[in-house]
C-alpha cells in the first residue's frame, strides 16, 4: 500500500507554501482524530486502568475502599469452583463456536458460489439472525432445546424429532451436566495423576456437554455473518485464476484446495478475531438462554463477574474477573494487531 | 448509478433522524405521562424503583400508586423498573445509581440482612421517626420487627409477606392414586415411589435462575434443624459442620432423585406448568405460585407446608427503603406512610398475591390460600429466608446459592458441606 | 470506483446435475435450520396465555390472534404491562443519531489513519482498535460516574454518547480498511489541483464512500438497537429506556407471558430485520469492497 507520506517526501523540493500547506493539513489531520483519541483514552484505557487498580484493593461493598491487598483477589478466584468451571466453559465455547462458524460459514459460502438460483433469498435467510438481539435468540433457543423429561414427554426440538420418527436424535441438551474429560482410571489418566497432572484428568479440564447447546444458538446467530465474509472473499477471487487451474487439469475440489482457500486465509483470520472476542465476552445469550446451568455447566466469566459485582457488591473481586477476562482477550487480540500492523508496513 | 442510490438512502436516513430529533423536542404523542413537559410545577416528584414489571406485582404497585395520586394530587410518580436476572439487573442499576449520587427516592429491598449491602448508614435514611409517628411497632409482628432492625434502626417499611416453605400439589393426581400429601420426608419418599411407578414426576423443580436449589434446600434445613437450629446457622449458634446439616444435604440429594431431569432448563414457573398439565405432582416454591396458578386459570391445586416444617413460617418480605438525599422529603414520607398503612397494604397485597405485613388486614379481601397463610403468619414460628435476602448478608447468600446450585447436580455432600462452612467463615460468622 | 459485481452470473464451470441437486438440498436444509426459531416466534406470538405451554409449542395457534401484539405494543394497564410503543420511539431517537454520528466519526478517523499517516499513527490504530474488545461489564462503574459528572447520565443523549464512543474502534476499522484499498493516486490528483485535507475528503473520498457507510451503518444500527447492557445501566427511567430494556421488563420478574414476550420480540426485531432484508445486498457489496478485511 502506498502512502501519502512517501509521495510528499518526493515532492519536498516544491516551494515553501507547499511545505506550509502540508503541515497545516497534518495539523488538521491530528485535530480531526484527537476527539476520538481522547474519548478512547478516557473511556477505554482510563477505565481499564481503574478496573485493574480496583482489582488490587479491598473494595467489597458499595463504598470504595482502596486499601491495597496485592493479588489476593486473584488467588482467591482460583479456589472458587464457579470460576474454575467458567474457565473450562469459555475454552469449550470458544473452540466449538469458532470451529462451527468457520466450517458452516465457509460451507454455505462455497455452496452459494456455485451459481445457484435464488442466491439473494438464501443469503438473506442466512444473514438475518445477525439482526436479532442475543436476548431474543436466547429466549427462543431455550424453548427449542428444552428437552422435556421421560415422564412428562419431550418438548422443543426433541418433540419435533419424535414426531418425525427421529427419536434417536433426542438429547438432554443444555441440561446435561456431563463433562467429557480424561477418566483418571484410564491409562493416560493414571499416568497424569502419577506425574502430578491429576487436574488434567479431572472434570476441571474437559468439554461441558451442556455448552454445546449454547454454541448451537450462537452459531445460528453468527454463522451467516461468517458466510457473508467468505462469500465476499470468494467473489474477490479472479475467475482467470480458477480457469487457469482448470485448464491445467485440476478438479473442482483441487481448485478450491489449492487456489481458492489460500486466498481466503486473511478472511479466516479476521473472522477468528471477530468471533473470538464475541465468544470471550458472551453474556446476554447465556443469561437469557440457560442461566448458570447444572453445576455451572453453562456459566461464563462475564456472568460471574456481573453477579459478583452487582449481586454480591464485591467490586474488587468482580474487577479481578474483568481484568482476567481482558487479559485473555488481549492475549488473542494483541498478536493479531501487531501482525496486521507489521504486514501492512511491509507492503 | 449504484452509488447515487446509496446516497439517496443515506440522505433519507439523515432526514428521518432530523425529523425524529425535532419531534423529540416536544413530547412524542405516544409517550407516558411521566414526560417532563407534563410535570406539574408545585407537586414535585416521587421516584419508586423496583423489579416489579409485570403481572400481579406491577398491578398491586399500580393500585398503590393510584391511592397515592388521590391523596397527593400533582405529584408526578415515576415508576422506575428493571426486570430480569432475578433482580440482578435491578441491583446493578441501583448500585451504580447509589454510588453515582443519583438514587431513586424509594426502592424495593428484601427485609432483613440484605440491607447491609446498601450500607444504610451512608445511603439510606433511618425510618425510626416514621415508625414512632405511625405506631408501626404495634402493627407488625415482633419477629418481623427484629428482622427489620439493623444496627438498631429501621431502614424499610415492609409491605408484604411471602412464605417460602410451601409444597404445592395437584389434587387430582393425589386423589386418583389414593395418596395424601406427605408431612415428613419418609412419607415423601413413599409417595414419590408410588408416583414414579405410575409414570408421574413426583417433584417438579426448575433451577434456571440459580436461586431455586437454595430455596428448596433452606426448607429442608428447617425441617431437619427446626426453627431455632435453622436460625442459628446464620448467627453462628448452629455449626455448619453439624451432622444434621449432613443429613439435610443427604435428604436434598435423595429428594432430587424424585425430580424432573430437565430442571436446569426450567424456571420455577415452567416447572409449575408440569403440575398444571397433570404431569408432575408436587412443587416446593414460595407462595407467589398461588398468584401464577390463578393467572393461568388453574384451580386444581392444593397446598401444605414443606414436609417437616409444619408450624414454621419461612418468610420473606418486600420493603420500601428511603434513599438519603431524596429531593422531596415530604413526597417520600407520604409514600412510605401509605405503604405501611392498612389501606395501602390492602390495596397492594390481594393483587400481588401476598399477605399483609400488618396483622390487621381484612381476610375477606384475600383468596383461600392467602387466608390460610394469614392464619399461619399469626401463629407459626417465623424464620427468615436466606434465598430471598432475609437471613444473611447478600454476599453470603450469593455464595450459598451457588453452592447449592452445584450440589443439586453433583450430589457431593462432603464438598458442599465444607464449602458452606467456608462461606460462613468468610463472612465472619463462623470461626 | 466501480464496485465488483455482486453476483457471479453464469459461472464458466457448471456442476453436473446430481451435484446441483445435492447443493440445493443442502442449502434448503440449512435454510430450514435458520428459519425454525422464527416459525416458533411467530406461532407463539399468536397464541393466548392459556394456550402457551412447552408440550404444545409446535402446535399451530387456535387462530390468527394478534391480541398479543396489541398487548405488547400498547400495554395493558390492568395487568401491569406497559407497552413497547414509547420505547420503540426512544430506540429510534437513540439509534439513528448514534449510527450517523458513529459513521461520520469512523469515516474521518479512517481517512486520517489511512491517507494522512503521521508519526505513531500505525501504533495509534491498534491502540484505538483494542477498545472494541473490552468486556463492557468491566467499565460500568466508572462509566456511570463519568457520565454523571458530564451531566449526561440517565438521558438519551448520554446513551447516544456512550454508543458513539464505544463505536469508534469498529467504525474506524471498517473505514480505514475501506479507504486503504482506494488508490492514493486518486488523492494525489486532487492535491495537484490544490485541494487540502478537507477538500480531498469532501470531493474525492466521500462520494465513493457509500459501500463503507452502508456496512458501518448496518453494523452500528444493529448493535445499538440490540444493546441491552448500556441501555439498562445508563437509562433507568422508563420514559427514556430503549426497547430492549422494555422488552426485558415485559418478561416480568416472576410471571412470564411467553406469547406477549414473543410478540414483543418480533416487534423489537422488526427494524433491524427490515434493515437486513432491504439493505442486505448493500451490506454484501460493502464487504466485497474490502471493508472488513483484516
Amino acid at each position: 500500500m502506498q502512502q501519502v507520506k512517501a509521495s510528499t517526501a518526493a515532492a519536498a523540493s516544491r516551494p515553501a507554501t507547499q511545505w506550509l500547506r502540508k503541515n497545516r493539513d497534518r495539523l488538521i489531520a491530528i485535530g480531526l482524530i484527537s476527539p476520538s483519541v481522547i474519548a478512547i483514552a478516557v473511556f477505554v484505557y482510563g477505565f481499564i486502568g481503574f478496573t485493574a487498580f480496583s482489582s488490587l484493593t479491598r473494595w467489597d461493598s458499595l463504598t470504595p475502599d482502596f486499601t491495597l491487598v496485592g493479588l489476593r483477589n486473584y488467588t482467591r478466584l482460583f479456589t472458587i469452583d464457579r470460576f474454575l468451571s467458567d474457565l473450562r466453559n469459555t475454552v469449550t465455547f470458544t473452540a466449538l463456536f469458532l470451529a462451527a462458524c468457520l466450517a458452516i460459514g465457509l460451507g454455505l459460502a462455497i455452496l452459494l458460489d456455485q451459481g445457484v438460483k435464488g442466491e439473494a433469498i438464501f443469503r438473506t435467510i442466512f444473514l438475518f439472525p445477525m439482526a436479532i438481539s442475543y436476548i431474543v435468540t436466547g429466549v427462543v433457543w431455550r424453548w427449542l432445546l428444552n428437552p422435556g423429561t421421560i415422564q412428562t414427554g419431550s418438548s422443543g426440538i426433541n418433540l419435533l424429532f419424535e414426531r418425525l420418527g427421529l427419536g434417536f436424535l433426542k438429547s438432554p441438551w443444555f441440561t446435561d451436566p456431563t463433562i467429557i474429560h480424561i477418566p483418571p482410571d484410564s491409562w493416560p489418566g493414571a499416568w497424569l495423576v502419577q506425574n502430578g497432572f491429576g487436574v488434567l484428568a479431572s472434570p476441571r479440564v474437559g468439554i461441558s456437554v451442556a455448552m454445546i447447546s449454547v454454541v448451537l444458538a450462537a452459531t445460528w446467530q453468527m454463522s451467516g455473518y461468517t458466510m457473508a465474509l467468505y462469500l465476499a472473499g470468494l467473489r474477490g477471487v479472479p475467475d482467470e485464476l480458477r480457469e487457469a487451474a482448470r485448464v491445467d487439469g485440476a478438479t473442482e475440489l483441487q481448485v478450491y484446495r489449492y487456489v481458492v482457500l489460500p486466498i481466503l486465509r486473511p478472511i479466516t483470520l479476521s473472522a477468528v478475531i471477530i468471533l473470538g472476542h464475541i465468544s470471550l465476552k458472551i453474556f446476554d445469550l447465556v443469561v437469557s438462554m440457560t442461566g448458570p446451568g447444572p453445576a455451572f455447566a453453562t456459566d461464563v466469566p462475564a456472568f460471574f463477574m456481573f453477579d459478583t459485582t452487582f449481586r454480591g457488591n464485591n467490586f474488587a473481586q468482580g474487577a479481578a474477573i474483568a481484568t482476567m477476562l481482558l487479559f485473555t482477550v488481549a492475549l488473542l487480540i494483541v498478536p493479531y494487531l501487531v501482525y496486521t500492523t507489521r504486514t501492512e508496513a511491509e507492503l | 448509478m449504484r452509488h447515487r442510490n446509496g446516497w439517496t438512502l443515506f440522505s433519507l436516513l439523515a432526514l428521518v433522524a432530523l425529523i425524529l430529533a425535532a419531534c423529540g423536542a416536544q413530547p412524542p404523542s405516544g409517550a407516558q405521562p411521566t414526560q417532563p413537559a407534563a410535570a406539574p410545577t408545585a407537586g414535585g416528584k416521587l421516584e419508586m424503583f423496583s423489579w416489579w414489571t409485570a403481572g400481579g406485582e406491577a398491578d398491586g404497585l399500580n393500585a398503590m400508586y393510584d391511592l397515592y395520586k388521590q391523596a397527593n394530587p400533582g405529584v408526578e410518580v415515576i415508576n422506575a423498573t428493571v426486570a430480569g436476572g432475578a433482580g440482578t439487573n435491578a441491583k446493578a442499576v441501583l448500585s451504580t445509581r447509589l454510588t453515582g449520587g443519583d438514587p431513586p427516592d424509594s426502592f424495593q429491598l428484601h427485609a432483613g440482612l440484605e440491607v447491609e449491602k446498601y450500607e444504610p448508614q451512608k445511603y439510606l435514611q433511618p425510618l425510626d421517626d416514621l415508625y414512632a409517628a405511625e405506631g408501626l411497632e404495634t402493627v407488625f409482628p415482633r419477629d418481623l420487627l427484629t428482622l427489620l432492625k439493623y444496627q438498631d434502626h429501621y431502614w424499610g417499611v415492609p409491605v408484604n409477606i411471602h412464605r417460602a416453605n410451601v409444597m404445592w400439589y395437584n389434587k387430582q393426581i393425589f386423589a386418583d392414586n389414593n395418596l395424601t400429601p406427605p408431612t415428613t420426608w419418609e412419607e415423601f419418599y413413599a409417595v414419590g415411589d408410588a408416583l414414579k411407578a405410575r409414570g408421574i414426576v413426583p417433584l417438579v423443580i426448575g433451577t434456571k435462575e440459580g436461586w431455586e436449589a437454595g430455596h428448596t434446600f433452606e426448607t429442608i434445613l428447617i425441617s431437619t434443624l427446626g426453627a431455632d437450629g435453622y436460625r442459628g446457622l446464620w448467627t453462628g449458634q448452629t455449626r455448619w459442620t453439624d451432622p444434621k446439616v449432613t443429613q439435610a444435604l443427604e435428604t436434598f440429594k435423595k429428594v432430587m432423585t424424585y425430580a424432573n431431569t430437565d430442571y436446569a432448563a426450567l424456571t420455577w414457573s415452567d416447572a409449575a406448568q408440569y403440575l398444571v398439565d397433570g404431569k408432575g405432582a408436587m412443587h416446593i416454591m414460595g407462595d407467589w405460585t398461588d398468584g401464577w396458578f390463578t393467572s393461568k386459570g388453574y384451580t386444581g391445586y392444593g397446598w401444605a407446608p414443606v414436609p417437616g416444617t409444619r408450624g414454621v413460617f419461612d418468610a420473606l418480605s418486600d420493603s420500601f427503603a428511603a434513599a438519603k438525599g431524596a429531593p422531596d422529603q415530604a413526597n417520600l414520607m407520604a409514600w412510605l406512610k401509605l405503604a405501611a398503612s392498612k389501606e395501602g397494604q390492602e390495596a397492594f397485597n390481594p393483587k400481588k398475591g401476598s399477605i399483609c405485613a400488618r396483622t390487621d388486614c381484612d381476610p375477606a379481601l384475600f383468596n383461600p390460600y392467602l387466608q390460610s397463610a394469614m392464619k399461619d403468619w399469626s401463629t407459626d414460628a417465623i424464620v427468615p429466608s436466606v434465598a430471598h435476602g432475609a437471613a444473611a448478608v447478600e454476599k453470603w447468600a450469593t455464595v450459598y446459592k451457588d453452592i447449592l446450585n452445584t450440589f443439586a447436580t453433583t450430589g457431593d455432600v462432603a464438598a458442599a458441606q465444607q464449602a458452606l462452612q467456608q462461606a460462613c467463615v468468610d463472612n465472619g460468622v463462623c470461626k | 470506483m466501480t464496485a465488483p459485481a455482486l453476483s457471479r452470473r453464469a459461472p464458466a464451470h457448471r456442476s453436473p446435475r446430481p451435484i446441483r441437486v445435492v447443493i440445493y438440498i443442502l442449502l434448503a436444509s440449512a435454510a430450514l435450520f435458520y428459519l425454525l426459531p422464527v416459525y416458533l416466534l411467530i406461532i407463539t406470538g399468536m397464541k393466548s396465555f392459556q394456550e402457551v405451554s412447552l408440550a404444545r409449542m409446535w402446535d399451530l395457534p387456535s387462530g390468527m390472534h394478534f391480541d398479543s401484539y396489541a398487548k405488547a405494543w400498547n400495554g395493558k394497564a390492568s395487568e401491569g404491562i406497559s407497552g413497547l410503543a414509547p420505547n420503540f420511539l426512544n430506540s429510534m431517537y437513540l439509534t439513528i443519531p448514534a449510527t450517523l454520528l458513529s459513521a461520520l466519526l469512523g469515516s474521518v478517523n479512517g481517512y486520517v489513519l489511512s491517507k494522512w499517516k503521521f508519526r505513531g499513527s500505525d501504533i495509534l490504530f491498534p491502540v484505538l482498535l483494542f477498545g472494541m474488545f473490552i468486556p463492557y461489564q468491566s467499565i460500568l462503574i466508572p462509566l456511570v460516574q463519568v457520565l454523571q459528572r458530564m451531566g449526561l447520565y440517565g438521558s438519551l443523549p448520554g446513551l447516544i454518547f456512550v454508543h458513539v464512543v464505544y463505536g469508534i474502534p469498529i467504525t474506524t476499522l471498517i473505514f480505514r480498511n475501506y479507504y486503504a484499498a482506494i488508490p492514493t493516486e486518486l488523492l494525489e490528483a486532487g492535491k495537484i489541483d490544490g485541494a487540502g485535507i478537507l477538500g480531498l475528503y469532501r470531493h474525492i473520498l466521500l462520494p465513493i464512500s457509500m459501500p463503507g457507510f452502508v456496512v458501518v451503518m448496518i453494523w452500528q444500527f444493529t448493535s445499538v438497537w440490540n444493546d441491552f447492557l448500556f441501555g439498562v445501566i445508563v437509562t433507568s427511567r422508563p420514559a427514556v429506556q430503549p426497547i430492549t430494556v422494555a422488552l426485558n421488563n415485559m418478561a416480568g420478574s416472576y410471571i412470564v407471558e411467553w406469547n406477549v414476550q414473543m410478540a414483543g420480540s418480533i416487534l423489537a426485531a422488526l427494524p433491524t430485520l427490515l434493515v437486513y432484508i432491504l439493505l442486505g445486498r448493500y451490506f454484501m457489496r460493502g464487504l466485497l469492497a474490502g471493508s472488513l478485511k483484516g
